[in-house]
């Protein structure tokens, strides 16, 4: 194995510039290669980089060529940063793989020019470019997946606006569907705003909620508890027809919550309750 | 052992609970609550429990037992000061403290307690301690 890692290394110390000019071309020639996302200079540079660090790598580490040893950090580093830009500028996982992939054409015929054991040379250094590529397609995947987490994060936080309608009372008109981790932030929030406003009357408006299953109606019906406990009342307004259907076919048991079909009628008990009183008043052309 | 000290405020019993309690503490809490109800006459409890971070189910089923002790004798009961986290985690434990009313703050308990001055006897009484006080 380790003769024909040193092959390898060889190849790639002398004929660098020349498997770089061959790769560079490789990889614009290739089909739906992605001129509009990034440039030839910038991928030159790239290319260039990570031909740098594989011969580190390759010198580092000559028998095991196992990615995951210490000697590989400058290569894993770059490839993780390369798959990052590529995911956040949009190409796709295969285009992202490609990258490393394309290097295999131009040193594999390196490598026949230069050593006999040609079978034993190519097999390792495909392994060793496979799991490169391998790698890239990884570190492509978990950008994406962070990239989801954070969007997810944050429209949970924006799902969840906790406004004070007057003094002592607050709403919290939910949109979109609940789902246990949805609803917990949700009551976390509603809670501390109660709090902070110190507000004895919290009216969850669902108007936005499309379907409450039993899984909602709980998850509400423990926000109003906690709610209760802290001292506050809730109101539970936009209740549509069909979810009242939903609700009592469910045989959930909504009678210790005030429910009210309009946020209006809602705002209107709340007032009341805190001892306001809504008065129209005369305008001359009423008169 | 410290004792939760309970403060009389007119016809209202005051109590604060500032630290996190054990269990023999809350036991001796609800004896010494149930000797000052029935001592004083008093109409209302207020229990403050803003100081306290987190709640288990001995306690909560403490508050629970003092409300109904407290109105066997006659008297309100009136549990303040929750922190959103502790009502979160009564609610997951199942524990809803039935029977206990609450308030977000001590101001919003008081006015949920009978004033003196509503209830005319207990205004009568107090009248006449005062009369006999002089």
């Amino acid at each position: 194995m380790s003769g024909e890692v040193s092959v390898i290394e060889g190849v790639l110390r002398e004929q660098r510039e020349t498997l770089l000019a061959a790769w560079v071309q490789a990889q614009l020639a290739a089909p739906g290669v992605r001129t509009d996302l990034i440039s030839e200079s910038e991928l030159r540079v790239e290319s260039e980089r990570f031909l740098t660090a594989l011969v580190e790598g390759v010198t580092n580490d000559p028998g095991s060529a196992d990615l995951m040893s210490p000697h590989w950090d400058t290569i894993r580093d770059q490839l993780t940063a390369l798959s990052r830009s590529r995911a956040t500028r949009g190409f796709s996982p295969t285009e992202t793989a490609t990258f490393v992939f394309s290097l295999k054409k131009p040193l594999f015929e390196a490598l026949t020019e230069a050593d006999g054991d040609t079978a034993a040379t190519i097999w390792s250094a495909t392994q060793l470019i496979d799991s490169l590529g391998l790698y890239t397609a990884d570190a492509y995947l978990r950008t994406r997946e962070e990239v989801i987490r954070r969007q997810q994060d944050e429209l949970i936080e924006l799902s969840t606006p906790v406004v004070k309608l007057w003094q002592g009372v607050v709403a919290l008109p939910l949109i979109g569907t609940l789902d246990s981790a949805r609803t917990q932030v949700v009551m976390e929030s509603l809670l501390q705003r109660i709090v902070e406003t110190d507000s004895a009357i919290a009216i969850i408006d669902i108007t936005g909620v499309p379907t409450v299953d039993t899984m909602v109606a709980q998850h509400l019906l423990k926000a109003v508890t906690a709610a209760r406990l802290m001292g506050a009342d809730c109101i539970i307004s936009g209740i549509r027809p069909l979810i009242a259907q939903t609700i009592v076919h469910l045989g959930l048991d909504l009678s210790e919550v005030t429910t009210k079909s309009s946020l209006a009628d809602a705002v209107t008990v709340a007032l009341e309750r805190t001892g306001h009183q809504i008065v129209r008043r005369k305008t001359p052309a009423a008169e | 052992m410290n004792r939760i000290p309970i403060l009389k405020l007119g016809h209202l019993l005051l109590v604060s609970i500032q630290v996190d309690m054990h269990d023999r503490m809350a036991l001796a809490l609800q004896e010494d609550l149930a000797e000052r109800i029935s001592q004083t006459g008093a109409r209302g409890v207020l229990i403050d429990i803003s100081g306290l971070e987190f709640i288990d189910s001995f306690i909560g089923r403490m508050l629970s037992d003092i409300a109904g002790i407290a109105r066997v004798l006659d008297a309100e009961t009136v549990v303040v000061g929750m922190r959103p986290v502790v009502a979160i985690t009564l609610v997951d434990l199942g524990l809803t403290l039935p029977g206990v009313r609450t308030a977000l703050t001590v101001e919003r308990g008081m006015a949920m307690l009978p004033p003196p001055t509503a209830d005319e006897d207990l205004g009568d009484d107090e009248e006449a301690e005062d009369a006999g006080g002089r």
